[in-house]
C-alpha cells in the first residue's frame, strides 16, 4: 500500500468516523428522551393503576356511573292556523332485558300468549338485543293496548326483566291528510345510524318523509343526559345528575289543512295532486297528492302485509303526485306559449290564424287535429286560447320554434326543480334540439314543435311546477319559492321566527303590456261564454278566475281514429288538468290540479279549483266582493301571520269581460 | 496492515440450520424475535378485546402473515436500490396524494383512498416509507453536519406530503410523515442552535396551525384539555380508558376478565385502545412485559442503525426505528390521557389497519440494512 493510498484512506476514514460519531451521539441523545418517554408512561401507570387503583377500582367495581341518552321531545307540526299536524303522544311499549330475562325462548313463547306479537316484532327485538349490551333493555312491542297491559299486570310476577315502559310516540293526528306534505319519521335504520353524532345517542326515530326529513335538524332538539349510578354488572340504581334535554322547534307550515281537507274531500277517490300557491310569497297552502296513506302506520314499522298492499295497489299512494308525478302539462301551457308570441313578437294579439280542426306541415300528409273537429274559424290570440284552440298554437308553434318555446319556458322554471323544501323533487322535462340531441343523439323533428305546442309529446310537468308557474303568471312574473315553512317556534312557545319568503327568479318581459293580454285571455277561458271552463265552473263564480284547462294525452290515438271517452278503460283515459288562479285583479291563491284519467280538464280538475277558491277566498272576499281589500288570513298565527302585500295596480285593470 | 481481515459477521462457533438458513434470507434474527414475541402478545390481548371471536383473530393472523412476508421480501432488497429508487418512490407518493385529494374515495369523512381498478391503495402509506428515504437521500448526497439551506429543503421534503395528507384530513398520519422527516433531519446532526430555532418556530406556528385544524380536530383537542365537556362523546373514550386502566392494578383482573371491556365501556377497544384492555386484564406486569418488548426492538433498532455503513442507510434506518417508537407513545399517551386522541393504532397490537404492513415493511428495510452491509476489514 503506497503512502498515497494510506492518505486517501485516512482522509475517508477521517469523515466516514466523524459522521458516524456523529450519528452515535444523536442516538444516544434519542436513547435517553425514548428512556425518559417510557420513565413517563411507567409513572402515569403507576399513578393510574397503584396510586389510584382503589379509587378506580370503585369505579369499575362497585359502582358505574352510566351515562344515560334522554331523547328530546321532537318539535310539533302545525298548518298556518296552529291546527296540529303531528305531535308526540305517550305509548306504552313493552321492554325485555336480556340479562334478567332468563330463559329468552320460554319468555318470548309466554308472552306471546298473553299479547300479540307477530314475526316481525320478534325478529326485530332479536336484532336489537344482539347489537345492545346484555344488561340494555331493548323493545319487543309497541303500543300495548289497555287490555294487554293489564293481562301484563297480573302476569308480571311471572316475568323478570320484562317491564311496560311509556314512551313518546310520533302521532299524525290527521291521518293521511296532506302526508305527502307532511311526511312521517321513523325508525333510524343501520345507514342512517352511522352518520349521525351523539346528539341522536337517546333517539330511536328521524324524519324520512316531506317536512319531518328537510327540517330533522329543527324539529329534533339537543339531546340531555342522565348519570345513571349502576351495579357492576349494569343494572340501575340511582340518578345521580341530569342534564334535560333541548326540545325540538316547534314548525308553522304555510299549509292551511283546512283548505288541504276541502281539496282532498272533493278529490275523494280519485288520483290526482292539487297544489295551491300564494303568488305573493310562495307560501303553499294546500299540497295533496291522492290516494294518500296513514302514516302512523309507518312510525313504528308498517307490517309487511300492509306495506305489500301499499306498494302493489294500482292507485300507488306512496307515490308523492305533487312533487315527483311528472305529466305533459296539456293545454295548461297555452297562455304561456301566447306570452311568449307576443314577447317574441311574432304574433300580436289581434293577429287571427283560420282553424278548420286540423293543421298540416308543409309536405307532410300527418295530420295535426284540433280538439273541436269542425274547428273554431278566424280566431285571436285571446279567442284561442280560451277556446284552447290547438291550429292556432300549431301555427304560433310553429313561428316560434322549439329553442324559443324552451328558452321562454325555461325562464319559468320547466325542466328545473321548483326548490320547495320537501326531499325527492323532480325536475320534468323541457325539451330542445340540443335536449334532444343529448338525449336521444337525434334530431328535432318539426312534428315535435307542433305537439310541443299544445303541452304533449316531451314536455313534463309536476303538478308542483304547474301551480308555481301560474303563481307567476299571477304575479307578473316575479316567481317566489314554493315553500311550506311559515314559522318557527322555540321550544316552550316564546318566540316564533317567520321564514322570508325568497325569490326564485324574476321573468323579464319586453312589454308589461302582455302580461295583462295572457291573463285577459286566462280570465276568458273561465268567465268568457265560451270559455272551456264556463259551464263548468264560471257561471256560477261570483269573483274573477283567470284558469286554463288542459287534457294528457295517456294512450296514443291512430290517425284517424277517435278518442271515445266512454269507451276507454278508466286508466287510458286521459288526465285532467287546470291551472288557475284568483282573483285575477288582485291574486290570492294560485293552484296546478292534476286529475289522472278524468277525462277533460273543464269537467273534472277546474271544479276542484273552484271548491279551494272559493272556501279559500270566502272569508276574504266576502262570498266574492272583490272590492274588499285582504287585510288579515283566519286564525293567523298569534297575530303574526303574513299580510298580503297589496294588490299591484296592474293587475285590477285590463281585466275585460269576455263576450 | 498486515492482519488477516476477518468478516464482521464470522463467528468460529458451529451454527444450526434454522440459524443459516435465517442468516442467508437476511433476517435480522433478534428483531425477529421481538416482533414475533410482540405478535403473539398482541394476538393475546386481541382474543379478549375482539370478544373472543375467532373470526377477528384469523383475520388479524392473515394480516399478520402478510405483513411477515412483506418484511421479509423488503430484506432481500439491497439497499443502494432503495437509495436510487428513493427520489422515484417520492415522487410517484407526492403525485398520488395530489391525486387522492382530486378523485380519491371517501371513507368515514376523508380523502384517503384511491381506487385502481378492483383494489384500493392509501397513498399515505406508502409515505411513511417514502419520505424518510428521500429525506436520507437528499442529506446523504454531501457531507453532514447539513448546510442550513439543505435543511430547509430538506424539512420542505418532508412538509408538503404532510400537508397533503393533514389536508385529507388523517392528523394521525400527517403526524407520523413529519416525525419520520424529523427524524432524518436530526440524526443527520443538524447544529442544536437551529433545532432550538426550529422549536421556537414550531411554538409560534401553534396558533396559526389552530385556525386551519378541521373542527373535528379542535373538538378533540379541547375534549382532551376538558374531557366532561363531551362525555357521550370522545370525552367517554377517555373517561372509560383511565378507568379501565386504573381498576386493572399491578395484576390485572385476569385474561378474559375485564369488565370494561367485557361491558363495552371501552370504545374502539380492539383498535386505537387495546391498551386499556391489556392494562385491565393483565395490570402493570403486564404492561412492563410488554415495553419491555418494545424497548427491546427499539434499541435493537437503533443498533442496527448505528451499525450501518453508510450515510443514507444510517438515517434511514435511524428515522424509521424513532417514528416506530413514536406510535407507541402516541398510542400509549392517548389512551392513558397524556395525550389528546389522535386515532394511532399501537403498532403489532391493535386489530386491523394497514398500517401493519406498512410498520413491517420498515423493519424489512431494518433488516436489509443491517444484513447487507459490506463486510469491511477492521
Amino acid at each position: 500500500m503506497s503512502l498515497h493510498d494510506f492518505h486517501m484512506t485516512k482522509t475517508h476514514l477521517k469523515d466516514y468516523f466523524h459522521e458516524s460519531g456523529m450519528f452515535n451521539a444523536r442516538v444516544i441523545v434519542a436513547i435517553v428522551v425514548i428512556l425518559i418517554l417510557t420513565g413517563v408512561v411507567i409513572a402515569r401507570l403507576v399513578f393510574l393503576q397503584i396510586i389510584n387503583h382503589t379509587h378506580y377500582t370503585t369505579l369499575s367495581q362497585e359502582n358505574r356511573v352510566t351515562l344515560v341518552p334522554i331523547s328530546p321531545p321532537r318539535g310539533i307540526i302545525y298548518d298556518r292556523n296552529g291546527i296540529v299536524l303531528a305531535q308526540n303522544s305517550p305509548s306504552f311499549s313493552l321492554e325485555i332485558t336480556p340479562d334478567e330475562a332468563g330463559d329468552m325462548e320460554a319468555t318470548l313463547r309466554e308472552l306471546g300468549e298473553l299479547i300479540a306479537l307477530s314475526e316481525r316484532d320478534i325478529k326485530r327485538f332479536r336484532r336489537e338485543i344482539a347489537q345492545k349490551r346484555r344488561f340494555e333493555a331493548a323493545p319487543l312491542r309497541f303500543n300495548l293496548t289497555e287490555e294487554e297491559m293489564a293481562r301484563l299486570a297480573v302476569n308480571r310476577y311471572r316475568f323478570p326483566g320484562v317491564e311496560v315502559v311509556a314512551r313518546m310516540t310520533r302521532e299524525y293526528p290527521l291521518g293521511s291528510l296532506a302526508v305527502h306534505a307532511i311526511g312521517y319519521v321513523g325508525r333510524i335504520n343501520e345507514a342512517e345510524l352511522k352518520k349521525l353524532d351523539t346528539n341522536y345517542s337517546g333517539t330511536t326515530h328521524m324524519g324520512k318523509l316531506g317536512v319531518e326529513k328537510t327540517y330533522e335538524d329543527l324539529l329534533h332538539g339537543t339531546v340531555g343526559v342522565e348519570q345513571v349510578e349502576t351495579t357492576a354488572r349494569g343494572r340501575a340504581l340511582r340518578v345521580l345528575g341530569r342534564t334535560p334535554p333541548t326540545a325540538g322547534k316547534n314548525l308553522y307550515l304555510t299549509i292551511d289543512i283546512r283548505l288541504q281537507a276541502a281539496i282532498e274531500g272533493v278529490l275523494g277517490d280519485r288520483r290526482g295532486a292539487v297544489v295551491a300557491i300564494e303568488p305573493k310569497t310562495g307560501e303553499v297552502l294546500a299540497f295533496a297528492s291522492t290516494p294518500g296513506y296513514d302514516p302512523n302506520l309507518f312510525v313504528n314499522g308498517i307490517s309487511s302485509e300492509e306495506y305489500k298492499a301499499l306498494q302493489t295497489s294500482l292507485d300507488k299512494p306512496m307515490i308523492n303526485r305533487a312533487l315527483q308525478g311528472q305529466y305533459p302539462p296539456g293545454s295548461t301551457v297555452k297562455p304561456f306559449y301566447a306570452l311568449a308570441g307576443l314577447e317574441y313578437n311574432k304574433v300580436t294579439a289581434d293577429d287571427t290564424v283560420s282553424c278548420h280542426g286540423h293543421f298540416q306541415l308543409p309536405g307532410v300528409a300527418h295530420q295535426y287535429r284540433d280538439w273541436k273537429k269542425e274547428g273554431h274559424g278566424v280566431i285571436n290570440l285571446e279567442h284561442a286560447v280560451e277556446q284552447s284552440c290547438d291550429v292556432y298554437f300549431y301555427t304560433l308553434a310553429l313561428k316560434l320554434g322549439i329553442d324559443k318555446m324552451a328558452e321562454f319556458m325555461t325562464r319559468f322554471g320547466l325542466g328545473h326543480k321548483t326548490g320547495i323544501d320537501l326531499p325527492g323533487e323532480m325536475a320534468g322535462v323541457m325539451p330542445s334540439s340540443a335536449w334532444k340531441r343529448k338525449t336521444y343523439k337525434q334530431p328535432w323533428y318539426g312534428g315535435e314543435t307542433l305537439i310541443a305546442g299544445i303541452g304533449q309529446g316531451y314536455v313534463l310537468t309536476t303538478p308542483l311546477q304547474l301551480a308555481t308557474i301560474t303563481a307567476t303568471m299571477a304575479n307578473q312574473g316575479v316567481q317566489m319559492k314554493p315553500h311550506m315553512l311559515h314559522a318557527v317556534q322555540e321550544p316552550g312557545g316564546a318566540t316564533i321566527t317567520e321564514q322570508k319568503p325568497q325569490m326564485n327568479v324574476r321573468v323579464p318581459v319586453v312589454n308589461e303590456e302582455n302580461w295583462r293580454t295572457a291573463v285577459n285571455a286566462m280570465v276568458s277561458v273561465v268567465h268568457g261564454g265560451r270559455g272551456t271552463a264556463y259551464s263548468s265552473i264560471g257561471r256560477t263564480a261570483t269573483y274573477k278566475i283567470a284558469g286554463k284547462t288542459g287534457t294528457a294525452q295517456v294512450a296514443g290515438i291512430k290517425q284517424g281514429a277517435k278518442y271515445n271517452e266512454s269507451q276507454t278503460p278508466e286508466r287510458l283515459r286521459d288526465h285532467a288538468l287546470f291551472v288557475a288562479f284568483a282573483p285575477a285583479e288582485a291574486p290570492q291563491i294560485a293552484m296546478g290540479i292534476i286529475v289522472e284519467n278524468g277525462g277533460h280538464g273543464s269537467s273534472t280538475a277546474a271544479p276542484v279549483a273552484r271548491v279551494a277558491m272559493d272556501y279559500y277566498l270566502k272569508d276574504l272576499l266576502g262570498q266574492g266582493s272583490s272590492a274588499k281589500t285582504p287585510e288579515a288570513k283566519p286564525g293567523a298565527i298569534n297575530g303574526a301571520g303574513q299580510t298580503p302585500a297589496a294588490a299591484p295596480p296592474e293587475a285590477a285593470q285590463g281585466v275585460t269581460q269576455d263576450e | 496492515m498486515n492482519q488477516k481481515a476477518i468478516p464482521v459477521y464470522a463467528r468460529p462457533k458451529e451454527q444450526g440450520f434454522l440459524f443459516r438458513l435465517l442468516q442467508r434470507i437476511h433476517v435480522d434474527i433478534p428483531l425477529l424475535c421481538g416482533l414475533l414475541l410482540l405478535s403473539a402478545a398482541g394476538l393475546v390481548v386481541l382474543y379478549s378485546a375482539g370478544g373472543q371471536s375467532l373470526e377477528v383473530l384469523t383475520r388479524q393472523v392473515m394480516r399478520l402473515a402478510l405483513a411477515f412476508t412483506v418484511m421479509l421480501l423488503l430484506a432481500q432488497v439491497h439497499p443502494q436500490h432503495l437509495q436510487r429508487w428513493a427520489p422515484w418512490l417520492f415522487g410517484t407518493g407526492v403525485l398520488l396524494l395530489v391525486a387522492v385529494l382530486l378523485v380519491g374515495d371517501i371513507g368515514k369523512g376523508a380523502r384517503r383512498w384511491l381506487e385502481l381498478g378492483a383494489f384500493r391503495f392509501q397513498p399515505s402509506e406508502m409515505m411513511r416509507i417514502a419520505v424518510p428515504m428521500m429525506v436520507a437521500w437528499y442529506l446523504a448526497n454531501s457531507p453532514l453536519p447539513p448546510h442550513p439551506l439543505k435543511l430547509i429543503i430538506a424539512g420542505a421534503l418532508a412538509l408538503v406530503p404532510t400537508l397533503l395528507i393533514a389536508k385529507q384530513p388523517d392528523l394521525g398520519t400527517a403526524l407520523l410523515i413529519a416525525c419520520s422527516g424529523i427524524f432524518v433531519i436530526f440524526l443527520g446532526g443538524v447544529r442544536w442552535r437551529y433545532i432550538v430555532a426550529i422549536g421556537a418556530l414550531v411554538a409560534a406556528f401553534i396558533p396559526i396551525a389552530w385556525s386551519l385544524m378541521h373542527d373535528y380536530q379542535r373538538q378533540r383537542v379541547l375534549t382532551f384539555l376538558d374531557p366532561e365537556s363531551d362525555p357521550l362523546g370522545t370525552g367517554y373514550h377517555i373517561i372509560q380508558s383511565k378507568i379501565a386502566i386504573g381498576s386493572g392494578g399491578l395484576y390485572g383482573k385476569g385474561w378474559l376478565n375485564g369488565t370494561q371491556s367485557y361491558l363495552d365501556f371501552i370504545p374502539e377497544r380492539s383498535t386505537d385502545f387495546i391498551f386499556a384492555v391489556l392494562s385491565e386484564e393483565f395490570g402493570l406486569i403486564g404492561i412492563l412485559v410488554v415495553l419491555a418488548i418494545y424497548l427491546f426492538i427499539v434499541m435493537r433498532g437503533l443498533y442496527i442503525a448505528s451499525q450501518a455503513h453508510d450515510t443514507f442507510t444510517r438515517l434511514l434506518a435511524g428515522s424509521l426505528i424513532l417514528t416506530f417508537s413514536v406510535y407507541i407513545f402516541v398510542n400509549i399517551g392517548m389512551v392513558t390521557a397524556l395525550l389528546p386522541v389522535v386515532g394511532v393504532p399501537l403498532p403489532l397490537i391493535s386489530y386491523g389497519g394497514t398500517s401493519m404492513v406498512t410498520v413491517m415493511a420498515g423493519f424489512g428495510i431494518l433488516m436489509s440494512i443491517h444484513t447487507h452491509r459490506k463486510l469491511v476489514p477492521t
